[in-house]
């Protein structure tokens, strides 16, 4: 499915700050996988991320995408297949444009010259509905007027409106108070199970990194340094990751965002 | 009476002819988010091609060969900014440079008559004659043109590639995740800007009958103050409305240079109030946030600082007033900073009052 292979980055080459950011990675993934990713600030998990939809080119390696190579591939051709969600609520959605009319790009149906049908319409409003937070009636509102929450939803909604060949969720609940992020995780979990998505998901919640989907990975400047899913994944608690970040690289698992719990 | 109708209704057509350049950077600089600073060149390029084309016999051609012009101009600053990455506007002033030379090469020499040609307001004029339209027949034509731009700009912006050029002047990122080109965007959106900002160019040309070379300098900073002062009026509401509150905007700013010559104040003068239009429209909001970040700190120390304003614009009016009667210098100067004063102190009662109101709430 996806088959990233010894991809390395290094930022601002040849300078003082010179910065090794993905250091020969490799990560095989099948499809249907939900993996869970987790590791120190600065570790690389955005940056393996913004690789892997096209934000930059990188230095060496490989990029597969359903046997199709997709490293040299433009970002705005890879975003067909690959949907992505940030940390910030604000990054996904048009805010000077109404929640219809960022759904229907979303969408993009029909040719250039189309405009929003009435059909377009029934097929938002069915798609908000879901979301139940009475966005549905709210269509005609710009997207700047929402909460953070409810644009983090919105987002989830336009990147899976075609459901992607790969969903790629960075700390995308990390900004939004408990009780929404709770509720974004939820909706998450929900499309993801319904549409049966392969996802990667960057989480600082140590206790969701093991609960949620099926395989768990730890980065560390740039690389992986554990890799568990099935049986072995499951008898693992917060205590044993903790521990085993401590034996591979020496030095405490620090995240700004870590929860424990 | 102050001012005559003959004298309006030329401003209002003028107004209407460069609402043409004005909905062009509606469509650049407030649905794309940028400045495009080659629309002074490309001005000049639509108008020097359609009074070659005209001169040459075909006024009605020439309109479309100036749109065409436009379309090439603007994809020459597209490429610039997307593939060869020059920044937006250092990439509009470049192109604005070029375009210098590439018309006087066009024109031939560095002014052009279209006093013995045909042109669309010959025509309409020709076709009106004898009708109750007759003395309207510029207004006519004008307002034609602007209708049928403004509807079809409505109309594209509601298209799906309306949309796309909006949301990549919003949110670029968005657009790039919506598997849409965001280069391909700005080409498209500065392609369609620049085509109606030769036709405003081309049209001029047609209703002066001249055509020179400087007649593009300052026109981006015009046609700027007429979109602020549009947007100012109408409100940033609907597209549909605030693309009509540009026209009006463009209308407004031509009665009042209408009413300017009427009291003998020099044209040159014009440039330099579009300036400070454009300047402090812009940074309004900052302004108004130091000023009222600064009133807090008078306030702390006892003082007001609205009133202190208030009494300084008020009393600079004065003076100046006092000065243009005793005519120590240029006095149409000296007024122009007099009414400057006073739309300042106007300015400061009205945020004072609205300080209030806000308090109050
Ligand atoms: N565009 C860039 N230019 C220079 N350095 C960069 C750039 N992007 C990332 N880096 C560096 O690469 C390293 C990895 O950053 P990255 O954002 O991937 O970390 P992360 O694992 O997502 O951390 P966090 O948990 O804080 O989000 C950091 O040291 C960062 O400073
Ligand atoms: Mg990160």
């Amino acid at each position: 499915m996806l088959k990233i292979d010894g991809i390395s980055k290094t930022f601002n080459p040849g300078t003082n700050n010179s910065k090794t950011a993905l250091n020969k990675l490799s990560l095989h993934v099948t499809k249907g996988d939900f993996i869970t990713i987790i590791g120190s600030n600065g570790a690389g998990k955005s940056t393996l991320f913004n690789a892997i939809c096209g934000g930059f080119y990188v230095d060496e390696g490989r990029i597969v995408l359903d046997n199709k190579d997709i490293t040299y591939d433009k970002d705005y051709r890879r975003s067909k297949s690959i949907g992505h969600l940030f940390q910030d609520p604000m990054r996904g959605s048009a805010p000077g444009m109404t929640i219809e009319e960022n759904l229907a790009l979303a969408a993009g149906h029909g040719g250039w010259l189309s405009t929003i049908s009435k059909a377009d319409r029934d097929a938002f409003r069915e798609k908000l509905a879901q979301l139940e937070m009475g966005l549905e009636n709210r269509m005609k509102q710009p997207v700047g007027l929402l909460s953070g929450g409810q644009r983090q939803a919105l987002t989830l909604l336009m990147s899976t409106f075609h459901p992607p060949k790969l969903l790629l969720l960075d700390e995308h609940t990390a900004a939004l108070d408990p009780a929404t992020a709770e509720k974004v995780l939820a909706m998450t979990k929900r499309i993801i199970s319904e549409n049966n998505l392969t996802c990667l998901m960057v989480t600082h919640n140590m206790q969701s990194a093991l609960e949620l989907g099926n395989r768990t990975v730890m980065m560390d400047s740039g690389r992986i340094i554990f890799d568990t899913s099935g049986e072995s994944r499951s008898r693992l608690t917060v205590a044993d990751l903790l521990r085993l970040f401590h034996e591979k690289t020496g030095e405490d698992l620090d995240n700004d965002r870590m929860l424990l719990s | 009476m102050f001012i005559s109708w003959g004298v309006m209704q030329s401003a209002i057509e003028l107004g209407l002819v460069y609402s043409l350049v004005a909905l062009a950077l509606f469509l650049s600089y407030s649905m794309l988010n940028v400045c495009d600073l080659s629309t002074d060149g490309c001005y000049t390029l639509g108008c020097a091609v359609g009074s070659v084309v005209a001169i040459a016999g075909h006024p009605a051609l020439a309109l479309l060969a100036a749109v065409g012009s436009g379309i090439c101009s603007g994809f020459v600053t597209a490429f610039l900014q997307t593939k060869l990455k020059i920044e937006s506007l250092l990439a509009g002033i470049v192109v604005n440079t070029g375009l210098y030379t590439i018309n006087i090469l066009i024109m031939g020499k560095s002014t052009l008559s279209l006093n013995d040609c045909e042109t669309v307001f010959t025509r309409a004029k020709a076709l009106l004659s004898g009708t109750v339209l007759a003395p309207y027949y510029k207004l006519i034509v004008a307002l034609a043109f602007v209708v049928l731009v403004l509807v079809l700009q409505l109309l594209f912006l509601r298209t799906r590639l309306g949309l796309s050029i909006r949301a990549t002047g919003n949110n670029a990122a968005m657009v790039k995740s919506s598997s849409i080109n965001p280069h391909l965007m700005i080409t498209i959106g500065l392609c369609c800007s620049n085509a109606i900002t030769a036709l405003g160019g081309c049209l001029i040309g047609e209703y002066n009958k001249t055509c020179d070379i400087n007649m593009g300098t300052g026109m981006v900073t015009i046609a700027l103050a007429s979109l602020i002062i549009g947007e100012t009026i109408f409100g940033k509401k609907t597209i549909p409305w605030r693309a009509f509150g540009v026209i009006v905007g463009a209308v407004l700013y031509r009665i009042v240079v209408a009413i300017a010559l009427r009291l003998n104040m020099p044209a040159t003068a014009l440039k330099l109030v579009s300036a400070v239009i454009v300047a402090i429209a812009i940074s309004y909001p900052t302004v108004m946030e130091m000023v009222e970040f600064q009133s807090k700190r008078f306030a702390a120390r006892g003082r007001n600082l609205y009133r202190i304003l208030q009494v300084t614009f008020g009393l600079l009016a004065v003076i100046f007033l006092v000065l243009a009667v005793i005519n120590v210098w240029s006095r149409s100067f000296l007024i122009l900073l007099a009414v400057l004063a006073a739309i300042c102190l106007v300015w400061m009662l009205a945020a004072e009052r609205n300080q209030k109101k806000v308090k109050a709430c």
